[in-house]
């Protein structure tokens, strides 16, 4: 049974479609990338999908139930990192990320220090953010993955300013999760080189690819 | 069903609304017109003067219908919203935005008319009597309402973010008004006791009826005028409304 | 499980109190505003004791007013700009409790210390020393209902680039009650007369405000969030 299904999604903006007809299911394990020109709507689509969004219309279920009614479910099995990376510029990587866990009210076994480690970001665990470089921000961000416990991500371009080492990083990461058993649906402009299968859904049409 | 339902609200609404507004409004119309004539005939001409203020209190037959519909605006434009909020529907945002419009021209009549009134009675064009400021504070509500309709980009959000800001002012408007009445209290006992109605005398009263009557007619014409402007706006692209441009008239819609 | 944390509205209450005192030197300006728009009164009213000690209750009240507004853009508008907003709107805690957290902040960080300062201001305008105790007190009770009303301009506003203007259009009639019965426990307590009837109808109107307000915020932002 796929972990999370959409189907026929639709979506208008100022008169205009942008996408529609657009179905697609996530099983255990699957990653989907959605593939589209600027402005096609991926942002949309994804915002809808982490229950941000109401422009889009169409069906969704989590684990068999429909969305919104088993919100608050969903809403605690999914991680959403969006363009904007949620980071407090006065706030160390520390402060940052024990925010973020507190939200959620609980994390992963690895820790916050673990998880800075993890993201290269351990000397800098008590430099406030606005100190840091763009990539070094990000990473804070990419550090929300290791320490959530979600099983679906929604990655709305999570390579954004990080170097080539963080791409892989956050690939492997990606691959990592998969193969437990988690689901991943992500936007990217960037040629994914995952070491597992992932599917491409274009939003032009709604195909799939 | 649901999907029924939304197609309806979609596309149905505004080209249906605009079909029963047109052979409203004649009726609508004709009534209003006919009423203020009659309200204003009777009350400026066959209404005995005010023992107090002989003739300068014939003002309230406009004054006073003007002051009842702008609150009475507000709250109709605040239930809109409601809609809007609650079922989306695309109509409910037009009536909030013309009703907006409509609402703050209806209090500036007002406070026009009682800054008129005021010159005779008070010897001044304004006065900080509790009424007019509190219709004043009215004013800026509904500013502040098309002020932030005005904001936003996109009209769906406009729109709802309107309809919060007007459900917390109906919240709000009680407790204003009861502030000012208080305020103006304290400072100034009221020497001349404005418009209350029960002690009318029934020939000054009964014009007045009818004005207030007329007021409401005219507030809802104007309204549909407002309402039907802009669904002809937002749907500028569509079939029938390409259709009345080019005078082929507005077929009855398929199967409604 | 290694974060061993609050409920998410306290976490964020915490954050909230951090970066202000982290940025402590911005929290003296709406004092300072306070300060310089009661200074500009004797100016422009003139010197005269008595002139000013019979305006000072509005004065105050009203120059408080405008401070507590100016703070008041801030107080969603950040979180929404760097992303903050979407993840507390998808934490599990109610967007009610968050919003209500987060105006609580604002009312330490900004009403609170106005209220605390305004007896001084006050002082400057020879409001008598009599009238201190209803001035402080009216001032803690309605600087509340100021910072949650504020804050559902606040949340109106913020995915609106150039807020500020259209905020204070959009609350300042709003302000209305607050200030009527605020200036009138002052000016009563001027004259010596009891003003416990208008502390409690301030109390009141933050009572409500603490029910309504958060209300209106959380619906307020979501639209902003799904545009």
């Amino acid at each position: 049974m796929p972990l999370f299904e959409a189907c026929d999604l639709r979506c208008e903006r100022d008169e205009r479609v942008l996408f529609e007809g657009l179905s697609f299911t996530l099983a255990p394990g699957e990653i989907v990338q959605i593939l589209g020109p600027n402005g096609a709507g991926k942002t949309t689509l994804l915002r809808a999908v982490a229950g941000l969004s109401t422009r889009v219309s169409g069906e969704m279920y989590w684990n068999g139930a429909a969305l919104p009614g088993s919100r608050w479910e969903f809403l605690r099995e999914t991680l959403y990192l969006g363009h904007d990376a949620a980071v407090k510029p006065g706030l160390t990587p520390f402060e940052n990320l024990r925010w973020h866990a507190g939200l959620w009210g609980r994390t992963t076994s690895i820790g916050i220090e673990g998880a800075l480690g993890a993201v290269g970001l351990a000397r800098h665990r008590d430099t406030p953010a606005q100190h840091l470089s763009a990539g070094q921000r990000r990473r804070i961000a990419l550090a929300r993955l290791l320490l959530s416990p979600a099983r679906f991500w929604i990655l709305d371009e999570p390579f954004t300013a990080i170097d080539l080492e963080g791409v892989s990083q956050v690939e492997s990461l990606v691959a990592a999760h998969a193969a437990a058993g988690g689901v991943v649906l992500l936007t990217t402009h960037h040629r994914l080189s995952l070491d597992c299968r992932f599917r491409q859904v274009a939003l032009e049409s709604g195909a799939l690819a | 069903m649901t999907v029924v339902w939304s197609f309806l609200h979609k596309l149905g609404s505004p080209r249906w609304f605009y079909r029963i507004s047109s052979q409203w409004l004649p009726w609508l119309s004709f009534l209003a017109v006919g009423l203020l004539a009659w309200g204003c005939t009777w009350g400026l001409a066959y209404a005995p003067p005010d023992a107090v203020q002989g003739n300068s209190f014939r003002i309230i037959y406009i004054h006073v219908p003007a002051a009842f519909v702008s609150l009475a605006g507000y709250y109709a434009m605040a239930g809109a919203g409601v809609v809007s909020l609650v079922w989306r529907i695309k109509l409910a945002d037009v009536a909030l935005r013309a009703g907006a419009g409509v609402g703050a021209a209806m209090t500036f009549c007002a406070l026009v008319t009682g800054s008129i009134w005021g010159k005779p009675t008070w010897g001044t064009w304004w006065v900080w009597d509790a009424r007019i400021t509190s219709m004043l504070v009215l004013l800026f509500l509904y500013l502040g309402v098309m002020a932030l309709y005005e904001a936003f980009e996109s009209r769906e959000t406009a729109a709802r973010a309107c309809a919060v800001l007007s459900l917390v002012g109906t919240v709000n408007i009680p407790i204003i008004y009861k502030s000012v009445d208080w305020w103006y209290s304290l400072h100034q006992p009221a020497t001349i006791r404005l418009t209350g109605a029960p002690t009318m005398h029934p020939d000054m009263f009964h014009p007045l009826v009818v004005t207030i009557l007329g007021f409401y007619l005219l507030y809802l014409v104007l309204l549909l005028l407002r309402m039907r402007a802009e669904v002809l706006e937002r749907e500028q692209k569509s079939r029938w409304v390409e259709d009345l441009a080019l005078g082929r008239g507005l077929a009855a819609e398929p199967g409604g | 499980m290694s974060a061993g944390t609050g409920p998410a509205w306290l976490e964020i209450a915490r954050r909230d109190l951090l970066i202000a005192f982290r940025r402590r030197a911005e929290a003296a300006n709406p004092l300072v505003f306070l300060l310089i728009v009661a200074a500009l009164f004797p100016l422009g009213v003139g010197p005269a004791p008595q002139e000013l000690s019979r305006i000072a209750p509005g004065v105050v009240w009203v120059a408080a007013l405008l401070a507590s507004l100016l703070s008041t853009d801030m107080l969603f508008r950040s979180d929404f700009d760097d992303g903050s907003l979407e993840q507390i709107v998808r934490s599990p805690s109610p967007l009610y409790a968050t919003a209500l957290a987060k105006m609580a902040v604002h009312w330490l960080v900004s009403g609170c210390p106005i209220s605390l300062v305004s007896p001084v201001v006050a002082g400057l305008l020879y409001l008598p020393a009599a009238a201190m105790p209803a001035l402080l007190f009216s001032m803690l009770l309605g600087t509340v209902t100021l910072s949650l009303v504020g804050g559902i301009g606040a949340a109106l506003t913020v995915g609106l680039r150039k807020g500020g203007l259209l905020l204070s259009l959009l609350i300042l009639p709003l302000y209305v009650p607050v200030l009527v019965f605020g200036s009138a426990a002052v000016d009563a307590a001027a004259h010596g007369l009891p003003w416990h009837s208008e502390l409690a109808i301030l109390g009141g109107f933050a009572l409500l405000a603490v029910t309504l307000a958060p209300l209106a915020a959380a619906a307020a932002l979501r639209i902003n969030l799904d545009s």
